[in-house]
């Protein structure tokens, strides 16, 4: 369907999309670059100067580097986890028929759509809160010690706060997927006698692979940029005991006013996150041809 | 007997389903409920909580104090605005994807995709000294154009997964009719596609609504939008429980009220159409 | 006016070449008929005449005029889709309205023909619905009127009635038919059905693979089949193609006789064999005849509806040599 003309009308159309997203793309990719080579720091305008691979080596040898990346790894790592295996849970529980379905997947829903400086600060003030939150009145009401989580364990809470706003996003897609699911197939097996525990291991799960393949990659490319919440409830600390790469670099750009390291860190996060880029572009690729 | 069974596994799920999801839904509850007490209340033990006096008066405070609906506006103008710029631009971009396909429309789609995977740390730097010297920083210009760049992709690529399903044909039968491009797409294509457009369009105000990364970084008292309004509670507003509750409530009501709507459509375009 | 002329078309997708170098004229009035298998390019044939896509080489010249380059709307032509292609948001008067409403025509002119093509057309109780809420029926006949109100030097129809079940679809061809004997405007209508093909087409056009098998009225195909492709695909049930010694004692490769030209006998015949499955239609009854030592195949013959034939009766055939097709090596008629 398509002639000389629709040909050129459709390059005409698409090109306010292309080259909006072009510029967007070629022209801060390689400002950071380029900055990523000088020794440039907005507290010293008009010093700027060539400085070769020094930003990089400065960034990469910091031993906050290595702090950031394992606590990127731990954050990213840990809340796939708790999402991919409990959002597979959850979607087995609403999946079966009970009363009130739609509610209760309005409920299981809900926090993804709460912003995350909300969600971390009612975590952190009303719930975590080592004096009037409502783990310490329960700890309390129990006689026991209430626990200073955000001091004690403060990545750990921050994986429980993401963990509770991508769990829904993780059971919404993995409910859709098992909702696609062949109810035959399922009867089938079932006359052939397979249990409820074989049934999962050989059917269901096999038939989710695809959807926890991709909500693993997509909210990884999300979970790698993690940032309000940490801004809100830790800064990053206590230390850099709670820093992700992505604070990291903020915390060299726009607080330490260090645009030539920041930017050697953006360097680093865009190599980071382009390797998990590429296995999602592909899982996506290939269903662009089914 | 078999009923029976049946009956009473489903009282048990249930019963398993409905505390499962209470328990994921309380903080939302709590603070709505918090946001109706007074301070005094609010900091109370739960039980103290909900037997103690009902009040507005945290609404009032709220938006006495911190000129509430402005940021609340901010947020309007900023997600409503990007997101109906980037549908100008995707709906016809999506048009020459979806019905004139060549051999490179999916390489572009493709990298379009791959736009959406820049690390936005990545380009926080030359963002923000651009925006500096534009004089963009602390506008909501400035915060309409990063999200309508960052939210593109996916408003392309919705609508191109929607735009696909409409047959080819009655184009077609449109251009043989006499239609030129121009009313092709205003009285064909856009009607036929109102559905998706609609989901398309809900979907992103609300990821535009709960961006916070861009809307922390570029913005200070003037154009922030709630997120950045709300961030503000960090310390040592953030211990006034009931204020705090009051603001995050009025924040996130109307978003969850439409992502309750757009639950459906969310799946299909946080996966690019990869689960449906 | 309506005369389309094809001049040395060509049309390749990529490296697949569809449609070979083709040569066609259609006349003003005439209604004609692509007819061929799946697959063979009736279709692309139909939409490089739109305009929907552009020939790779040639021209196509529309009454004269050099339209090779022309978009679609500019070609005045009217098309009906297979799947009809109607606006479903728009109702049924909407949707008849458009291509008036795209040319600006006036709105009592546009009303008037509305109502015209509605009263024609058996719609005037549906003008306010949706195409949603109409039968298949009801779904041709609007795509029909969208088509006729701007009064188009031609119509093309690709395969209009095979989303139709098949009583509706003998209705409908009759009523394209009277139409066309109505409006007297040219015609090109796809189909694969040869059904279709002999009962609409002043002119019937055969395509194999993009090439011209042959054209010509459907009595001509009928009688005269230029070669064994078009001689099995005209003619319903196929004819018999036998090859071998028997063909050579005509002098010919293969030889063709239809079942409808073969006359079958209990007491004795020319050929003979063994009765498989006869189908009953009433007024004709059709035997599959085996082991007549003539090829595998089984020759088909038609005989008179009270034959009583039974599964596993000797018969003798007799074909009627003035209506025997003879074939050479390449498949050509001699
Ligand atoms: N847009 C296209 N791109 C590539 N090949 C095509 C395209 N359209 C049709 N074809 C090929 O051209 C041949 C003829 O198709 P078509 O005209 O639709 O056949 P028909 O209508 O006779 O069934 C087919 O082999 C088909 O695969
Ligand atoms: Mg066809």
């Amino acid at each position: 369907m398509a002639t000389k003309a629709s040909r050129a009308a459709a390059r005409l159309m698409i090109s306010p999309a292309v080259l909006l997203l072009l510029g967007w793309m070629i022209v801060p990719l390689s400002m950071t670059l380029y900055f990523s080579f000088l020794r440039y720091n907005l507290l010293m305008p008009g010093m700027e100067e060539f400085t070769g691979w020094t930003n990089y080596r400065f960034f990469l040898t910091d031993p906050a580097f290595t702090a950031a990346l394992w606590n990127t790894l731990l954050l990213v790592g840990g809340v796939l986890l708790i999402t991919t295996v409990g959002g597979t849970l959850l979607a087995l529980l609403m999946d079966q028929p009970f009363w009130g379905q739609g509610i209760v997947r309005i409920l299981v829903i809900a926090p993804f759509f709460v912003m995350p400086t909300v969600s971390a600060l009612v975590w952190k003030n009303m719930f975590m809160n080592p004096v009037n939150g409502l783990f310490a009145h329960v700890a309390k009401f129990f006689g026991l010690q209430p626990y200073d989580f955000l001091a004690q364990a403060p990545l750990g809470s921050i994986i429980f706060i993401v963990s509770w706003q991508w769990l829904p996003f993780a059971t919404l897609i993995l409910l859709t997927a098992l909702q696609s699911l062949d109810q035959e197939q399922l009867e089938a097996a079932e006359m052939d006698g397979a249990g409820a525990l074989s049934r999962f291991f050989y059917i269901m799960l096999p038939h989710l692979a695809r959807a926890i393949t991709v909500v693993i990659l997509i909210q990884t490319i999300f979970l790698l940029s993690v940032f309000a919440e940490i801004l809100v409830t830790t800064n990053g600390g206590p230390g850099v005991a709670s820093t992700n790469l992505t604070y990291l670099i903020y915390m060299q750009s726009l607080l330490q006013f260090d645009v030539g390291g920041g930017s050697a860190g953006g360097v680093v996060a865009i190599i980071l996150a382009n390797i998990v880029a590429i296995f999602l572009m592909r899982m996506i690729g290939k269903n662009l041809e089914a | 007997m078999a009923r029976n069974v049946t009956n009473r596994r489903k009282a048990v799920v249930t019963v398993l389903a409905w505390l499962v999801g209470l328990a994921i839904f309380f903080p939302i509850l709590w603070i709505f409920i918090l946001s109706f007490k007074s301070e005094g209340d609010a900091i109370k033990t739960p039980f103290e909580v909900l037997g103690s006096a009902w009040t507005f008066e945290s609404y009032a405070t709220v938006q006495e104090r911190s000129n509430y609906f402005r940021h609340f506006w901010n947020s309007v103008v900023i997600s409503v605005g990007s997101t109906l710029i980037g549908l100008l631009i995707a709906i016809p971009a999506a048009w020459a994807m979806a019905f004139v396909p060549g051999k490179r429309t999916k390489d572009v789609l493709m990298w379009m995709l791959s736009t959406k995977m820049l690390p936005p740390v990545g380009v926080l730097v030359p963002i923000y000294l651009l925006f500096r010297n534009l004089g963009l920083l602390d506008t909501r210009l400035g915060l309409v154009i990063v999200l309508t760049l960052i939210n593109l992709p996916i408003i392309v690529w919705m609508l191109y997964t929607y735009f696909k399903e409409i047959p080819g044909e009655i184009l077609e039968a449109a251009r043989m009719d006499g239609a030129s491009l121009k009313n092709e797409l205003i009285h064909v294509l856009t009607p036929m596609a109102v559905p998706g457009i609609a989901s398309t369009l809900l979907l992103n105000i609300i990821l535009a609504w709960n961006e916070a990364f861009w809307t922390l970084n570029l913005t200070a008292a003037k154009a922030a939008p709630l997120t950045a309004f709300i961030a503000s509670y960090s310390s040592p507003e953030g211990l006034f429980y009931a204020k705090l509750s009051a603001a995050s409530t009025m924040a996130i009501a109307p978003i969850l009220i439409m992502g309750w709507f757009s639950q459906k459509q969310l799946v299909r375009g946080l996966t690019f159409g990869a689960v449906k | 006016m309506g005369r389309i002329t094809l001049d040395k078309v060509t049309k390749s997708f990529g490296e697949v070449n569809v449609i070979p170098p083709l040569d066609l004229t259609i006349n003003d009035g005439e209604f004609v008929v692509f007819v061929g298998p799946s697959g063979c390019g009736k279709s692309t044939l139909l939409r490089l005449i739109a305009g929907l896509e552009d020939v790779t080489s040639g021209q196509i010249r529309i009454d004269g005029e050099d339209a090779t380059d022309m978009p679609p709307a500019k070609r005045g032509l009217a098309m009906v889709f297979q799947s009809y292609a109607l606006y479903p948001h728009m109702s049924v008067r909407k949707n008849i309205a458009f291509p008036m409403k795209m040319a600006g025509m006036p709105q009592d002119e546009q009303n008037r023909r509305i109502e015209a093509a509605a009263k024609s057309l058996n719609l005037t109780d549906y003008l306010d619905r949706r195409p949603g809420q109409l039968s298949g029926g009801q779904r041709q006949r609007v795509a029909i009127g969208r088509a006729i109100v701007r009064e188009p030097s031609a119509f093309l129809f690709d395969e209009p009635l095979s989303n139709l079940d098949a009583a509706l679809r003998v209705n409908m061809r009759l009523e394209i038919s009277e139409l066309h004997n109505a409006l007297k405007t040219t015609m090109i209508y796809v189909t694969h059905d040869q059904v279709e093909a002999m009962t609409m087409a002043d002119k019937i056009v055969v395509l194999r693979a993009g090439n011209i098998e042959q054209v010509g009225s459907p009595l001509e195909l009928y009688k005269t089949p230029r070669n064994e492709f078009v001689a099995g695909f005209i003619g319903s049930p196929k004819m018999n193609l036998i090859r071998g010694e028997t063909a050579a004692q005509k002098g010919a490769a293969t030889i063709g006789i239809r079942p409808e030209h073969l006359a079958a006998s209990t007491e004795g015949g020319l050929w003979q064999g063994t009765v498989g499955v006869a189908e009953h239609l009433g007024s004709d009854t059709f035997l599959h005849v085996h082991d007549h030592g003539l090829g595998d195949e089984p020759l088909t013959v038609r005989v008179d509806g009270e034959m009583a034939v039974r599964h596993g009766d000797r018969i003798f055939l007799t074909p009627d040599e003035s209506k025997l097709h003879r074939f050479d090596k390449q498949g050509l008629r001699i």
